[in-house]
């Protein structure tokens, strides 16, 4: 009886965190997206249904938001796993100058997101000052120069997902190195007495044992795309509808909060989207691995 | 495909980095292998035999020396062009590979004019896990199967390319003691069959001696002896052959020759002619006691073991190095030991003399 | 093959290999350029005077009259100071709570036994495929109601609790031998006793890899904060940063921006430095990111 009263008191404050802020807010964000027009002012609402869904769903902001959010996890989750793989092969090949390149790698890791944002932006904006270093850079290239930053959208979206693909790297670089080591040497001498080529050896030993780790990355990274915002307020501005570089979490913030906000009904809705959609994407990745991922 | 080894050395620097001096781990091999025959490369475990095989191997680069396959310098060709087959320790079969694409990857590896079709990759695939015996194993993943078959996959695989040279590391070692036995007549049956130079490395005396043609003896990087098992038995160079070869292991006393007499502890136990007086030590095999109420070499008694055929008597001797003597006697043989002591006298042809200085072997004349 | 073909073997190997290892370290430092212009570009900006910045149509990749006035101007012209001494609180404040939160959590699920255990873990767990981006909406509210906006309280309070580090730290105190814990109770040594002479130290790696990991995430926290503090005096670095660059010094300030960046994110950077291996070896073991 004392060792159940022990046990309790130690988990207490765990359950009264996770109760006020976990789980009374998953039941909440459900009654708000069926409440149909409530008022935060006046706390009321005037019925109940559906209406909150195809509001949101006809929204030319959320469609936009969508559209970025979906470009932003096609380029970056690919190309970043891609890159982080080549570059982790390269860097467990190599012995000099390796724990040298690791810590660069890894900086952007420990670096506040916001901050070095507004690096990429003044690299990429014009201002009347001057074109801005990527710009001047294309110039002289014999290329034209471009406002990344206010310009076209094409151009807004390739900083965008530049960007997002800089900060994701370390971590993926950090898993897959990890990874990397982890597989036996003996393989590869087996495999190299047999004469087989290096992309052989990759295509066909490296990569099914590594596989588990590659598609963590790939599924989590599916994840963080999906909930992409940071970045985009790091480098368009707290303003992202005016950009048209708004995404589905940012929609969820500006429909609750700033000069469009107060609308927690619109806000519970679109997140319940973003989290179906999320949830299906993952249940389609784990059904894909079950037949590709080799594990141990 | 025979194999010269040219004062072959290969030294390492030292693990620990604040010690300048390097491991030499081969020290100036020279022999030469010769073709189609089972060599084993036996010695004490870090004595330099795996970095051995690694050179022939192609896998490390010789510091000095060079290595010929055939009248081909070797020395710097990468692994993969050498046409050797490599069997690991722990066999590195790859676990997400069936048995059957296991054996098929060094084939598919194969370019040029000596691209393979699939139905030829498959007959050859076929014709190696007969020649080990698992073709029921082929679609097999290796973690559903036994260490012994995985031995096999591992052989299967290293052989299916028709390598010049093959090479063992510590094959039996990871299989159980019933498992070992009857492997280790398999490689040999396999090596006739197959008739390529096969090199193995062990550092179980047994498993050299019973299946090899030739044995080759290491200690500290350095060659100790080549030649037959039976020979290098019966005729070991020094104390360390004599003492690693054999088990029970070869009984060793101090003891000293006067006027071509072999004494132990004042006790005449047997002639050494033509060898000159001075100290020596006195090796004698198991099998070479012989319990003799009025032999000369008297012994505490400690205790018999009783082993079917044979018995093993223990007994101590104040002169003996080490603890406990172990002779063997055929079982039906009595022993009087009520005043607790026992008496042997020595077979000549079993007794070794080594200087005590050197531990070179002091031969006798016939 | 004859001893001379041999020799062209060798000879292409060579050239592979020299080749091979060409390409690879081009690879690795075109890599880490990508990486490292960003720092060296906010730094660089940070030294150059508001005048002579904006003077350089094209920028320069140098300068030869370093300056401190933008480091001046960003403690002066905008609360930074306030800003650090917020997040220096809210970070440590955050971390040490969670850390007690999580610990005693996990003792409970590793060493003790009670009635309902298995469910209540379960529980737990089934709510780490809660996305955070969900609950917010509510939390955002709730702290409303509760008149907790712009109070440290507020800020802090949300993020005191992780499932995920409770599962980390189970998992690890699970590790340790139940013997342990039987010597210590046939010594007498009591449940909060053993876990703190016992279960902690041996479970240093772990704590210092969640420790590590929530500073990181407490330091660089922007969206809760934006949402529940709209007064300055409460601003963390992620909003200053942010307020900085909407609002600026009055006027288009790049060089103090910089500045700005540059101090927000020296320590960090510097702690990192100190603890590579620790911090990347942890991050590896226990981590996803946010």
């Amino acid at each position: 009886m004392k060792k159940n009263l022990t046990a309790w008191l130690c988990l207490l404050p765990a359950i009264l965190f996770l109760g006020i802020f976990m789980v009374y807010p998953l039941v909440d964000v459900l009654v708000y997206s069926f409440e149909e027009g409530y008022n935060f002012a006046s706390q009321s609402y005037f019925g109940t249904g559906t209406y909150n869904y195809s509001y949101v769903l006809r929204d030319p902001y959320f469609i936009q938001a969508l559209k970025n959010t979906f470009i932003i996890v096609i380029i970056t989750v690919p190309l970043s796993t891609g890159i982080a793989l080549l570059i982790s092969l390269g860097l467990s090949s190599i012995k000099v100058l390796r724990d040298f390149y690791q810590t660069v790698y890894f900086l952007p890791y420990v670096t506040n997101t916001l901050a070095v944002g507004l690096v990429f932006m003044v690299l990429f904006k014009k201002t009347p000052y001057s074109d801005g270093l990527v710009s001047i850079l294309i110039q002289t290239f014999g290329g034209k120069g471009v406002d990344f930053i206010d310009g076209p959208y094409w151009a807004k979206m390739f900083v965008m997902c530049f960007y997002t693909i800089w900060t994701v790297m370390p971590f993926k670089i950090l898993i897959l190195t990890s990874a990397l080591s982890s597989v036996n040497p003996m393989y590869y001498k087996a495999a190299r007495v047999d004469d087989t080529r290096p992309f052989r050896i990759f295509y066909k030993i490296t990569l099914p044992m590594i596989s588990p780790m590659v598609f963590y990355l790939v599924i989590t990274g599916f994840i963080g795309a999906f909930k992409a915002y940071s970045d985009e307020v790091a480098l368009f501005g707290t303003d992202l509808n005016a950009a048209g570089m708004n995404t589905i979490v940012g929609y969820v913030y500006d429909m609750l909060y700033g000069n469009s906000g107060g609308y927690p009904s619109y806000a519970s809705a679109a997140a319940l989207i973003l989290f179906a959609i999320v949830f299906t994407i993952t249940t389609i990745n784990l059904m894909v691995s079950r037949k590709t991922v080799y594990y141990h | 495909m025979k194999i010269v080894l040219e004062h072959l050395t290969k030294r390492f620097p030292n693990r620990n980095k604040k010690i300048r001096d390097e491991v030499v781990a081969v020290n100036d091999f020279d022999f030469t292998i010769p073709d189609g025959k089972l060599i084993g490369l036996l010695g004490p475990s870090g004595c330099g035999k795996s970095t051995a095989l690694n050179l022939i191997c192609g896998l490390e680069k010789p510091t000095e020396g060079k290595i010929y396959f055939g009248d081909l310098d070797v020395t710097a060709l990468a692994p993969e062009k050498r046409g050797v087959g490599l069997v690991f320790q722990n066999y590195a079969l790859y676990p997400h590979l069936s048995v059957r694409e296991n054996i098929r990857f060094p084939l598919e590896n194969l370019r040029g004019d000596k691209k393979l079709t699939k139905q030829q990759m498959e007959e050859k695939v076929l014709e190696a896990a007969k020649l080990v015996q698992i073709e029921e194993l082929l679609d097999r993943k290796p973690n559903e199967m036994s260490g012994g078959q995985q031995q096999r996959v591992a052989i299967a695989r290293a052989l299916v390319k028709r390598p010049q040279v093959l090479l063992l590391d510590e094959p039996l070692s990871n299989l159980d003691a019933r498992l070992r036995l009857q492997t280790r007549e398999e490689l040999k049956r396999i090596q006739l069959e197959t008739g390529i130079t096969t090199v193995f490395v062990t550092h179980d005396q047994e498993e050299a001696m019973s299946i090899s043609d030739t044995i080759v003896v290491m200690k500290d990087g350095v060659l100790q002896q080549m030649g037959k098992p039976q020979d290098i038995y019966d005729d070991p160079i020094n104390l360390f052959v004599a003492k690693f070869l054999g088990t029970p292991q070869i009984n060793v006393f101090t003891g000293e020759v006067i006027g071509e007499k072999v004494y132990i502890d004042k006790a005449q136990v047997c002639d050494a002619p033509g060898v000159r007086d001075g100290d020596v030590y006195v090796a004698v095999r198991p099998e070479g006691f012989v319990v003799d109420p009025s032999g000369p070499l008297i012994c505490e008694f400690i205790g018999r073991e009783v082993m079917g055929r044979d018995t093993s008597v223990i007994a101590r001797h104040g002169n003996f190095l080490g603890e406990n003597i172990r002779a063997i006697i055929p079982s039906e043989e009595l022993i009087d030991s009520k005043d607790g002591s026992v008496r042997f006298a020595l077979k000549p042809s079993k007794v070794r003399l080594f200087d005590k200085g050197s531990e070179e072997r002091i031969r006798v004349e016939a | 093959m004859n001893n001379q073909d041999i020799k062209t073997v060798e000879a292409n190997t060579r050239i592979q290999n020299t080749l091979r290892g060409v390409i690879r370290y081009a690879l690795l430092t075109v890599w880490a350029v990508l990486v490292l212009f960003p720092f060296y570009w906010m730094i660089l900006t940070s030294v150059k005077s508001y005048g002579s910045y904006n003077s350089e149509y094209i920028p320069k990749f140098f300068t030869l009259n370093p300056t401190l006035e933008n480091y001046v101007q960003a403690f002066t012209a905008v609360p930074l100071a306030r800003y650090y001494l917020n997040t220096f609180i809210f970070t440590v404040i955050t971390t040490g709570l969670m850390m007690i939160v999580v610990i005693l959590s996990a003792f409970a699920f590793a060493r003790l036994d009670f009635k309902g255990k298995d469910i209540v873990f379960t529980l737990f767990l089934s709510l780490m495929m809660i996305p955070n981006e969900l609950v917010i909406i509510t939390n955002y509210v709730t702290i409303t109601n509760l008149n907790l906006r712009n109070t440290f309280t507020g800020l802090i309070l949300p993020s005191v609790t992780s499932v995920f580090y409770i599962y980390l730290l189970k998992e690890n105190f699970e590790q340790i031998p139940e013997e342990l814990y039987k010597a210590a109770k046939v010594d007498g040594t009591s449940d909060f006793r053993y876990l703190l002479k016992v279960m902690l130290p041996i479970s240093r790696p772990t704590l210092v890899t969640v420790t590590i990991l929530k500073v990181i995430e407490c330091w660089n926290s922007y969206v809760w904060p934006r949402l529940i503090t709209d007064d300055k005096n409460y601003f963390l670095l992620s909003n200053g940063i942010q307020e900085i660059r909407e609002n600026g010094f009055g006027r288009e300030n790049v060089p103090a921006m910089m500045a700005a960046v540059v101090v927000v994110s020296v320590p960090l950077v510097l702690i990192f430095l100190i603890f590579r291996h620790k911090i990347m070896e942890g991050v590896a073991r226990g981590g996803t990111k946010g």
